[in-house]
């Protein structure tokens, strides 16, 4: 379980500038809280997301425990041709999740 | 559709070591709460002590937050993003979190406009810095301040 | 403790504890959801199906509801048509014959899962529950909340009221001396809204994740200092009925995002 939602423009004309929105399932538990019983509960999070457009890499991010649960990341890119793009997240604890999506370029 | 891989790839177990090494090597420097200080020092660790100027880069987060679990923020940043001026990272700093650090974020001239929006997590009332670093090695940055109220009913899980 | 350090001296210094308890239900036309006391940037957040966190759950809704599941070896979509949960989130809870009593829809998944499935009902908060229930509620997202019509549960909405008017805890506090009589005034620098759950299972921000009215309720219930009712309670159904009635005719949000 744990869904991701990824928001990509279906179609763009070429050289237009599209918003690229994702938002990933994830605790991101920081390492900071503490159990009723004094117990610190140990970090897991999200540490880093990247996004390939047809195989070239256009987007990366850090990510750290400021970040919050269920992490929403928007960035830009140019449509420059017709594709796929891959959404990578990797985190603690061998966390790995990819994502795709398509986008026709006219 | 979504594909699980749980680590047994051995690239993705190289990259995840790699990143956590990096992040673990980060922590240790830091003491246990950051401070205005710490949060210097990290800057600092981007910066080499370049100069960083203020201007061209724009942080809007709201500046009364209704839950620090959640505050949505945005950073946007003046540039024709070519191939010969262009933004090439965003970096995101917290003055009273427990680590300095909240994000980095890095782009280039594909990004065609130089934006990041995100959520972050405010343990108190503070200051948030975002710098961003240009092609030509300059830093430029914003300050943004924040108030941030405890929700009324501060729950322990039940 | 912590809550009650930080609720009882702005409590005090409104007066709270003062006044006398009046009946003095918010006249039908004032009703406002609590999405109106959120500031843009929390409301941004919930109209955006693309960002709002809530709707991970209503995907992972989508892909349990397809699931076979039990002995019976079935899905929820082997019986039921998505669109048929159209308008089933807003007329709930709903009086249940066989009990003899009104159910919540996360009860009514369960009877679902253990009478038709012959699977385990899934324990109340866990994420499946969470979230069939929310894939099940957004079908009913902007239509008019309709519960508690049925005269059969006239005496559960009156218990309900009566639980939502009585004092409790170490406070001394009914809901209705916040929900009812201070609306839109601020408590510990949170507004204060009028209840109305409009949009359950929600995404609450304190949270981080989505949860259900009736985490709502025990939250509320611990933090003016006394016992809240075990998940499943009929106290708990009782209350979610009245409140649910109370805010008939209002639309349904669900998943809503709320601080």
């Amino acid at each position: 379980m744990g869904s991701v939602l990824i928001n990509v423009p279906k179609k763009a004309k070429r050289g237009d500038v599209i918003e690229i929105k994702t938002l990933m399932s994830h605790i991101m538990e920081t390492g900071f809280r503490h159990l009723a019983t004094g117990e610190l509960v140990p970090r897991d999070i999200i540490t880093s997301f990247s996004c390939r457009y047809n195989g070239e890499e256009i987007f990366r991010a850090d990510l750290f425990p400021a970040i919050s649960a269920n992490p929403f990341i928007s960035f830009f890119t140019r449509a420059t041709e017709t594709g796929t793009f891959e959404f990578s997240w990797i985190g603690d604890r061998g966390f790995s999740e990819t994502a795709t999506a398509s986008i026709t370029v006219e | 559709m979504m594909k699980r891989t749980m680590g047994e790839n051995a690239h993705s177990r190289r990259r995840f070591l790699a990143l956590s090494s990096a992040a673990v090597a980060t922590v240790s420097l830091r003491s246990a709460e950051a401070t205005p200080a710490t949060m210097a020092a990290a800057m600092r660790e981007l910066t080499g002590g370049a100069v960083v100027r203020a201007g061209k880069i724009k942080l809007d987060v709201p500046p009364l937050v209704e839950n620090g679990n959640t505050v949505p923020l945005s950073v946007s940043v003046t540039s024709p993003m070519t191939a010969e001026d262009h933004v090439r990272s965003i970096h995101l700093f917290v003055e009273k979190n427990p680590q300095p650090n909240g994000g980095n974020f890095f782009l280039g001239p594909r990004a065609g406009r130089a934006q990041v929006s995100t959520r972050i997590r405010l343990a108190d009332s503070q200051k948030i810095v975002a710098i961003a670093k240009l092609s030509d090695g300059s830093f430029w940055s914003a300050t943004a301040d924040v108030v941030v109220t405890l929700a009324a009913c501060t729950e322990e899980v039940i | 403790m912590k809550a009650a350090r930080t609720i009882a001296g702005p409590l005090l210094l409104l007066g709270i504890c003062i006044r006398p308890l009046s009946a003095a239900e918010i006249p039908p036309d004032d009703r406002r959801s609590g999405f109106s006391f959120m500031a843009p940037d929390t409301q941004a957040i919930q109209n955006d199906d693309t960002a709002n966190p809530g709707m991970l759950w209503v995907l992972d809704g989508e892909a349990l509801w397809k699931r076979k599941a039990g002995t019976a070896d079935k899905s929820c979509a082997d019986c039921h048509d998505d669109a048929a949960m159209r308008g089933v989130a807003a007329r709930y809870p709903a009086f249940d014959t066989a009990l003899g009593r009104p159910v919540n829809l996360e009860q009514r998944i369960n009877l679902c899962r253990s009478n038709r499935q012959q699977a385990t009902p899934f324990a109340f908060e866990s994420r499946e529950l969470l979230a069939l229930t929310a894939f099940v509620a957004k079908q009913s997202r902007g239509m008019p909340i309709e519960a508690g019509t049925d005269p059969q549960l006239a005496p559960f909405i009156a218990k309900g009221r009566e639980l939502f008017l009585q004092r409790q805890g170490q406070l001394n506090l009914a809901c209705a001396n916040c929900h009812d009589d201070n609306w839109d005034k601020r408590l510990a620098g949170s507004a204060i809204t009028q209840g109305h759950p409009t949009g359950y299972p929600m995404y609450r921000l304190e949270w981080q994740s989505l949860g259900s009215l009736q985490r709502r309720l025990r939250a509320c219930i611990f933090g003016i200092r006394a016992q809240p009712y075990d998940y499943g309670a009929p106290e708990l159904v009782e209350l979610e009925l009245y409140l649910k009635s109370r805010a008939r005719g209002m639309p349904m949000e669900t998943p809503a995002v709320r601080p």
